[in-house]
């Protein structure tokens, strides 16, 4: 156990809420970060991955269970863990140079030193001759760049990472991942382990030794996935695709909720108090069309067809999980398959779309038809969206709450199940006509 | 560049809260107090000695110098206030819940009914009656610089993005070095905004603060503003036109070395990242940042502020700023509780005794008809100002190169103290025989018209050149453009003008409904004039009562009409 540099065992946080209960957003963490070992943490949104690692980060005590870094618990900002952040976090009042040395001067060093070793980091790093830019004047890239000196010249020995490449276009992100790699495979960095939050599959098996996939709402570990290819790693070779599969299949198998009794395999049945994702009825129809097109036949591998859309696994989940609850589509083992209402959906015309979708929407999403009833119930046929919100908010957070009232009037509108006015914050059973 | 709003716009619901109640108390408790003092101070001073004020104009200057300098003085106080004050309501979530209600009231405190107030009860306090009234005006500037720059600050320090919060604890800045390094910096865009905002509004408090009468006691203080009033008591107009003149200088060297290098420099704590947007130049700012002298001299100072912001701090920094997530102690919050209560107690206590003691209710009934009669004049006013500038504003904002034109001027317009103006209005008032009631009333909103104009303005010229070549695109033209483009674009823009000019044209009525020139009196019916004319007689009760309805009418209109405009301008026609 003396190896290790980060224990946590059994954390648990959770977050009041507005009517005096508790959101549970981690639950049950065990995690062991060794020596040498780069840690994935991997999930949707709201899995908690960025809440872990804030916890690490000391930013947020536990609220139950134990984060230990060399013996000592974390319940402050420790020394010797530094975070690389997903927008960057730099100053833009500071210089490269300034923001570089911000760290070390919080440290109290002399000022010779602070200087030596802020031109080391910006050295190894690749920010040569940026020194005395300011962010605003460099890319997304270089800009990171200077996130990661920034966090390595206070030589932490844990580095967290914060889905540090989210926010950098493809080629930018491959680069700076590439670079990265190679300075750690060398031994060239001063850190000593590392976690990595990312919701992007093929970049999670490009870089960890280790990868804890987590499940949402509450955040927990589901499984965890030992990567032991050579680095570098080739993304061509099939062991990495079989990764990268099973990984798709491991984030498939379980859904927000747990599958009611009596629910066909592969879909999903709601309640009320489902989160519903949020998704336009744009993307729902292009998912389907592309699935029921060649070279699918109605009929894919999850990874694949993400290409295929140029989705990212965290920019299809989403989509997937919201046909699934429509049941026009069957999610199972890393595969999507149209449901016969699918294929009538993607065969069918303009206003019989709308027709299949809103009957498919009353179906299958209780809160769409609990509005609608609500509705019909009233002299007026109208209802204040808080109302629903109110309701939405016992079992849920408010964003989840305001999220799930979004994507329900976003639906609503397009199967024209119900309207609903913005000005008013209201709902109605008349369209404008 | 957009100011902020200078009233609380946040939250729905409810126009007042249990909170804002206390700040009403705790403000009406303290007004009290001090007129009870200032009433018990007032006699002994009644023999006071005129300062000697000359007409010479080679006296200008330096009448000019000790202006500035009050207003300096001020500015310096009003940014202390700032950091401390705002910092306490954003940082501390108790301080917070009394501190903010308490600002917005301040707010609307008329501040020239004040002044009077004051001015006996800092002229007892000082040793020497000059320094006593200098203190006086000092005072009244701040009271009219501080409020809206706490609030700018305030509101910076609630929106600084939690990442730049996060990574300085994760690099374990102390709460000193973070303050200044990320705090500080993220807030002084807006706050160098507000300053200047502060700045032009308070040329025209200290004008009003150097020659003071309340009762028989008339307090002169060397400066631009009693120069103006022995001007008027001489009926010289040529002296005026001097003034003026002087005025017009001052506000330009002001301009040029103060706030011009001050919103160059503070460019580059911009945060947003955009690129393309012109930068602000000034030539002193260049000047200075390149002359060795100037590196020489300050480098000592930079030194030694490094060294401070380097101190390492004890531990517990850390742990406080984790409190919140856990419950508190429950007799921190006890102690909280108990203190704030005392304090109502105390504040209950003074407003009972005062109302019981000399107001009658005829008195109250009196004051809040004529509050009626200077709100109507207002609301004219206000509509009539729209009526000419909105246009104008959207006119001069859709043309890049008027707008660089007429922008400065606007804001230079808005700083100048118009009460300097007021002679030359009253004279002519008088020459002509024309009905004070209703010619008056322009002098209210000579000087806060311009909020309007440079707001519309800055809104026009947001416009999205997009949206522009679409309307042309379309066909959009004549009032379709206006309903649907022009007006609903710029309507953020104009309320948060509107709110400014509003709320400055109720001070401004204190000296706008009562005007002399030489021995003529001019007066119109108003709340204002009702203020003055109890200031005049040293009633201090009487005076704490009409500031008392201004502010009522200046905080009621605020919540039931501007605040929610506001609220549905920003929700349904922000763009972007």
């Amino acid at each position: 156990m003396s190896t290790d540099l980060l224990d946590i065992h059994g954390l648990r946080q959770s977050f009041p809420r507005a009517d005096g209960g508790e959101l549970l957003v981690l639950d049950g963490i065990e995690l062991h970060l060794a020596q040498g070992q780069i840690v994935g943490l991997l999930g949707r949104t709201g899995s908690g991955k960025s809440t872990l690692l804030r916890s690490i980060a000391g930013l947020m005590p536990p609220s139950a269970g134990s984060i230990t870094y060399l013996g000592q618990p974390v319940v402050a900002p420790a020394p010797g863990i530094a975070m690389v952040f997903q927008g960057f976090a730099l100053f833009p009042w500071l210089t490269v140079l300034e923001n570089v040395q911000l760290g070390l001067e919080a440290l109290g060093l002399p000022d010779a030193e602070i200087r030596k070793r802020a031109l080391a980091a910006i050295d190894l790093i690749g920010l040569d001759g940026y020194e005395s830019a300011y962010p605003r004047e460099l890319s997304g890239g270089m800009r990171q760049r200077v996130g990661f000196a920034r966090a390595l010249v206070v030589h932490p020995n844990i580095l967290l990472m914060d889905e540090p490449f989210s926010a950098l276009d493809v080629l930018t992100a491959e680069t700076l991942r590439t670079d990265f790699l190679e300075l750690w495979s060398d031994g060239k960095l001063p850190i000593k382990g590392v976690i990595l939050v990312t919701h992007n599959i093929e970049e999670a098996v490009l870089m960890c030794d280790r990868i804890l996939l987590f499940s949402s709402n509450p955040g927990r570990i589901i499984c965890e996935i030992a990567v032991d290819l050579k680095q570098p790693r080739n993304r061509l070779d099939p062991r990495f695709h079989d990764l990268v599969e099973k990984i798709y299949a491991a984030m498939t198998a379980r859904m927000p909720t747990p599958p009611r009794i009596g629910t066909a395999a592969g879909t999903v049945a709601t309640s009320i108090d489902t989160i519903l994702p949020r998704v336009s009825a744009n993307l729902l129809s292009g998912l389907l069309e592309t699935l029921a097109a060649e070279p699918f036949n109605g009929h894919a591998d999850l990874p694949i067809i993400a290409d295929e859309l140029h989705l990212e696994g965290d920019e299809l989940f989403p989509v997937s999980d919201a046909l699934q609850i429509l049941h026009l589509v069957e999610v199972e083992g890393g595969d999507i398959r149209l449901t016969d209402p699918g294929r009538q959906f993607v065969e069918a015309g303009t206003d019989d779309r709308k027709k299949i979708f809103q009957r498919q929407l009353l179906n299958y999403v209780p809160l769409a038809a609990h509005i609608r009833r609500v509705l019909q119930e009233r002299a007026n046929h109208a209802a204040p969206k808080s109302r629903f919100f109110d309701e939405l908010e016992d079992h849920m957070s408010a964003d989840d709450a305001e999220q799930t009232l979004r994507s329900v009037i976003a639906w609503g509108r397009y199967g024209e199940a119900f309207a609903y006015d913005d000005d008013s914050q209201s709902f109605s059973l008349e369209n404008p006509t | 560049m957009r100011l902020n709003v200078p009233i609380s716009v946040g939250g729905w619901g409810r126009f007042f809260s249990r909170w804002d109640l206390l700040a009403v108390l705790l403000i009406l408790g303290l007004l009290i107090f001090f007129s009870e003092a200032s009433r018990h101070l007032l006699q002994p001073l009644s023999e006071l000695q005129r300062q000697p004020v000359s007409l010479d104009p080679a006296n200008l200057p330096e009448y000019a110098a000790r202006t500035t300098l009050r207003m300096l003085v001020a500015m310096a106080l009003s940014l202390l206030f700032t950091f401390t004050y705002a910092t306490l309501a954003a940082k501390n979530k108790h301080a917070e819940r009394l501190l903010v209600p308490l600002l917005d009231i301040l707010q609307s405190v008329p501040i020239l009914g004040f002044i009077s107030i004051t001015v006996v009860f800092f002229m007892a306090l000082a040793p020497g009656r000059v320094l006593g009234a200098e203190y006086a005006a000092i005072f009244a500037i701040f009271t009219s610089q501080a409020w809206n720059m706490a609030f700018s600050f305030y509101q910076s320090l609630r929106t600084v993005p939690t990442e730049l919060i996060e990574a300085s604890r994760n690099f374990r800045l102390s709460p000193w070095m973070s303050f200044w390094r990320v705090d500080v910096p993220f807030a002084m865009p807006q706050l160098i905004w507000n300053m200047m905002m502060s700045m032009s509004g308070s040329w025209f408090f200290v004008v009003a603060s150097e020659a003071i009468s309340v009762g028989n006691t008339t307090i002169t203080l060397p400066g631009v503003g009693s120069y103006i009033a022995l001007a008027i008591e001489h009926r010289d107009l040529t002296a005026v036109g001097y003034a003026i003149a002087t005025m017009l200088i001052v506000i330009l060297i002001y301009d040029q070395l103060l706030f011009r290098p001050l919103v160059a420099w503070a460019d580059r704590f911009r945060f947003e990242q955009e690129p393309g947007v012109m930068a602000p130049r000034s030539w002193v700012f260049d000047v200075l940042r390149r002359s060795r002298l100037v590196d020489r001299l300050t480098r000592p100072f930079a030194v030694l502020w490094r060294r401070s912001l380097l101190a390492r701090w004890p531990e517990r920094a850390d742990a406080a700023k984790r409190q919140p997530r856990e419950p508190r102690h429950p007799w921190i919050t006890f102690q909280w509780a108990a203190i704030v209560t005392a304090l109502a107690a105390v504040a209950l206590w003074q407003v009972v005794s005062f109302v019981t003691q000399d107001i009658a209710f005829a008195d109250l009934v009196t004051a809040l008809l004529l509050g009626l009669a200077t709100l109507s004049r207002i609301v004219v006013l206000i509509a009539f100002a729209s009526l000419i500038w909105v246009p104008i504003g959207v006119w001069v904002g859709t043309r890049p190169r008027v707008a660089n034109l007429v922008q400065p001027v606007a804001q230079f317009l808005a700083a100048f103290p118009a009460n300097l103006l007021f002679p030359i209005a009253v004279s002519a008032i008088v020459a002509l025989k024309l009905d004070p009631n209703i010619w008056l009333s322009p002098l209210m909103i000579l000087g806060t018209q311009w909020y309007i104009l440079f707001n519309v303005v800055a809104g026009a010229a947001a416009i999205p050149a997009e949206l522009r070549s679409a309307a042309v695109n379309f066909r959009v033209r004549g009032w379709l453009w206006w309903r649907r483009i022009a007006l609903p674009a710029v309507l953020p823009y104009y309320v948060t003008g509107a709110i400014t000019a509003s709320g400055g044209s109720w001070n401004a009525s204190i000296v706008a409904e009562v005007a002399s020139w030489g021995s003529e009196h001019l007066e119109a019916k108003g709340l204002g004039a009702y203020i003055a004319q109890q200031t005049e007689a040293g009633d201090f009760h009487r005076i704490v009562l009409g500031i008392a309805v201004m502010s009522f009418f200046v905080v009621v209109l605020n919540r039931t009409f501007w605040r929610p405009l506001y609220q549905y301008a920003e929700r349904k026609f922000r763009l972007g």
